[in-house]
């Protein structure tokens, strides 16, 4: 059972494997591309900044913190 | 000379390979990106001297932020004898990508794979055999941290450079359409040569994290450490200052006033009660600075200072700024140039020119040494270090408000992500390194501008010859007499006046200024300080020394940064203002309410 859906709606402790990576500001998916966000690998949301701040995420031995705004341009299989 | 690039992603120990190959001291910085302006060494290599230079850290070749158009500027415009590529062994799998763009441009280079102690540690076994073979570069696993495996790359390094040729890219547009390929490449490559767990778990650093990213403690213990911190600086650093105020105060009444005695009186003065008192003044506040610079490299490269920006993101972004801009307002209570510089990391020019105009309210140690002498000075013992961090919330307070008032002039809509590196500890070498490194700073900053700035504070309140230093007869005394009405609503007096003025030099001349001024120095200087003015003009100067510019390298690198004369004057009139503002209304209130 598997289902599309946008980085920006998992809660913290979920994981997912990237499905795609849409960003419309030009040059970002240079930048998400080399912090490890690639089709097909596997995300864990590790928790989510107060105030409704950015993710912490790990992507294999990397962890990284997004915006939600921009997290919401990454489609995972969750 | 051949030369020699250091280049890699940000956080792979880029800079502490640097220092260990250079033995001098570029900074180290835990925090992707940090690394500003090209450092560069000559060191003995295989032989003969080359010229090592250290690349900011970047991502990738495709220029999308200006340190990253500063490496592809850099390798357009130099030959290049030897690229030492540095990664983080332990995110091998992620940070190959940069090794295959390099390879594609077929620049000479050797692979560091760095932190292999840490890769180790978390189970990743890589075979430099196989992995040297697939790229075609020399590639060596070692810590540059902890020195294991050094010898042996030091080694590859020598025996690549005497191989190599003098090369140069001419155009590195076309080489760039290759991304797909390096992917597959990547993947290939990976698999063939790494071995990982499936499961890699920084079990330490995931505790810590429960701790200091907890929703609720997160922010309170961020404000804790930092007063933690202060709390340090102070309780060390001021008998430290006191001990070395004590020294040199004997130095001179031993030593340098019966040698100079046979001058004449006005000569005698001159270097003594001049350019010694003034020098001696500002040289007793380096050990505090020092102990704030190795607390600083603690927290610098523990990795602290991205999780203060992943905390402080959703707040920062009220602001118009973000994560990276709370960090280098950290960066700047040590310099704000530096600060300044690592704003390159930053595409969105709304965004970096919004945070050039906010980071020199952030407290920096010149300033802090003139607010630890006026506390020490004016406030008792127990509620100095409580002064002193109301100027550092103040700090806060005139940065926020700043970037609310001007936000809408700097719009930005920059995506935004950084990475948290694993909690790490700085060896006792990296902090020796940093305290050796702010020594050097400031003797080198004592031989320039604080000197000359002693000695015109000297000339201005001893002439014209004959008069009563700094008395309303001398040059300083017209000064500050036709600046009164506009300072004393603040209760700045005149000879704070003159402090002020030199303090737009540096500020560390504020204090050598005011040895001059009042003829004394060490303990003697603050009675003396303390007898003319109380607590509330005191603190009103403390106001008005924090807005109102730090110094003019920083305004020197603002212009240099932003390139726009319409922005360094915006980023000059808007402190001033506020700080004859917030000063005279400071003042102004305290005195009416009876203080």
């Amino acid at each position: 059972m598997s289902d599309l859906q946008s980085l920006s709606s998992l809660r913290p402790g979920q994981t997912a494997t990237i499905h795609a990576v849409h960003t419309d500001t030009s040059g970002f998916h240079f930048r998400l591309n080399a912090l490890g966000f690639r089709s097909g690998k596997p995300l864990l949301v590790i928790r989510i900044a107060p105030l409704n701040g950015p993710m912490h995420l790990r992507l294999g031995n990397t962890e990284v913190m997004l915006r939600q705004d921009d997290a919401n341009m990454i489609e995972v299989l969750v | 000379m051949k030369r020699i690039a250091l280049l890699g992603m940000p956080n792979a120990g880029k800079s502490t390979l640097f220092n260990r190959l250079s033995g001098a001291s570029a900074k180290v910085a835990n925090w992707p990106g940090v690394t500003v302006d090209l450092l560069s060494a000559k060191i003995l290599l295989a032989g003969e001297m080359v010229n090592l230079v250290d690349l900011p850290g970047i991502y990738d070749l495709h220029g999308y932020s200006e340190d990253e158009q500063v490496v592809r500027h850099f390798l357009c415009n130099n030959s290049i004898d030897l690229i030492i590529i540095v990664a983080n062994a332990a995110q091998i799998d992620r940070q190959l990508s940069l090794v295959l763009q390099l390879r594609a441009l077929n620049l000479p280079a050797v692979l560091m794979l760095n932190m292999a102690d840490e890769a180790k540690q978390l189970g990743i076994t890589i075979d430099t055999d196989v992995l040297a073979k697939e790229l075609g570069y020399p590639t060596k696993l070692l810590s540059a941290k902890y020195g294991q495996g050094y010898a042996d790359a030091l080694h590859q390094i020598e025996a690549s450079l005497r191989g190599s040729t003098p090369t140069e890219i001419k155009h590195l547009e076309q080489e760039f359409s290759v991304d797909q390929e390096v992917e597959s490449q990547l993947e290939k490559i990976i698999s063939h040569s790494v071995e990982m767990p499936l499961q890699v778990s920084y079990t330490l650093t995931e505790k810590i994290d429960k701790v200091m990213l907890h929703p609720w403690l997160g922010l309170p213990l961020f404000f804790a450490i930092m007063y933690l911190m202060f709390q340090t600086v102070y309780t060390i650093g001021a008998p430290l200052q006191d001990g070395v105020a004590w020294l040199l105060e004997g130095f001179r009444d031993i030593a340098l006033v019966p040698l100079l005695s046979a001058l004449p009186p006005i000569l005698n003065d001159f270097l003594i009660d001049g350019v010694f008192d003034g020098l001696a003044t500002v040289a007793s506040f380096v050990p505090v600075i020092i102990v704030f610079f190795l607390i600083m490299a603690i927290i610098e490269d523990s990795g602290y200072l991205s999780r203060a920006a992943f905390l402080m993101d959703a707040l920062m972004s009220r602001m118009g700024l973000d994560g990276r801009s709370f960090v280098m307002l950290l960066m700047g209570f040590g310099c704000n140039v530096p600060a300044l510089m690592g704003t390159r990391t930053m595409r969105s020019r709304g965004l970096r020119m919004l945070t050039m105009l906010v980071i020199p309210f952030s407290l920096c140690s010149a300033r802090l040494q003139v607010f630890v002498f006026m506390t020490i000075a004016l406030f008792e013992p127990a509620k100095a270090p409580m002064v002193l961090f109301s100027l550092y919330l103040m700090s806060f307070f005139i940065v926020f408000l700043t970037a609310l008032l001007f936000k809408g002039k700097f719009h930005s809509s920059e995506p935004f992500a950084l990475e948290l590196p694993p909690y790490r500890l700085p060896t006792s070498r990296q902090m020796l390194l940093r305290g050796w490194h702010e020594i050097s700073h400031f003797l080198y900053r004592a031989t320039k501008f604080i000197t000359i700035g002693v000695v015109l504070v000297w000339l201005l309140t001893h002439m014209p010859f004959g008069v009563e230093p700094a008395s309303s007869a001398s040059w300083s005394g017209w000064i500050g007499e036709f600046m009164s009405p506009i300072l004393s609503p603040a209760g700045i007096n005149p000879e704070l006046t003159i402090a002020l003025i030199f303090g737009f030099v540096a500020k560390e001349i504020v204090i050598g200024a005011l040895a001059v001024i009042y003829g004394m120095e060490g303990e003697a200087l603050m009675q003396g300080i303390a007898q003319q003015i109380d607590w509330v003009q005191a603190y009103s100067f403390m106001i008005f020394t924090l807005i109102y510019t730090p110094c003019l390298a920083t305004i020197a690198t603002i212009r240099a940064e932003a390139k726009s004369a319409w922005f360094t004057t915006l980023s000059l009139a808007w402190p001033m203002s506020l700080a004859w503002a917030l000063s005279a209304g400071f003042y102004q209130t305290a005195r009416y309410l009876g203080y």
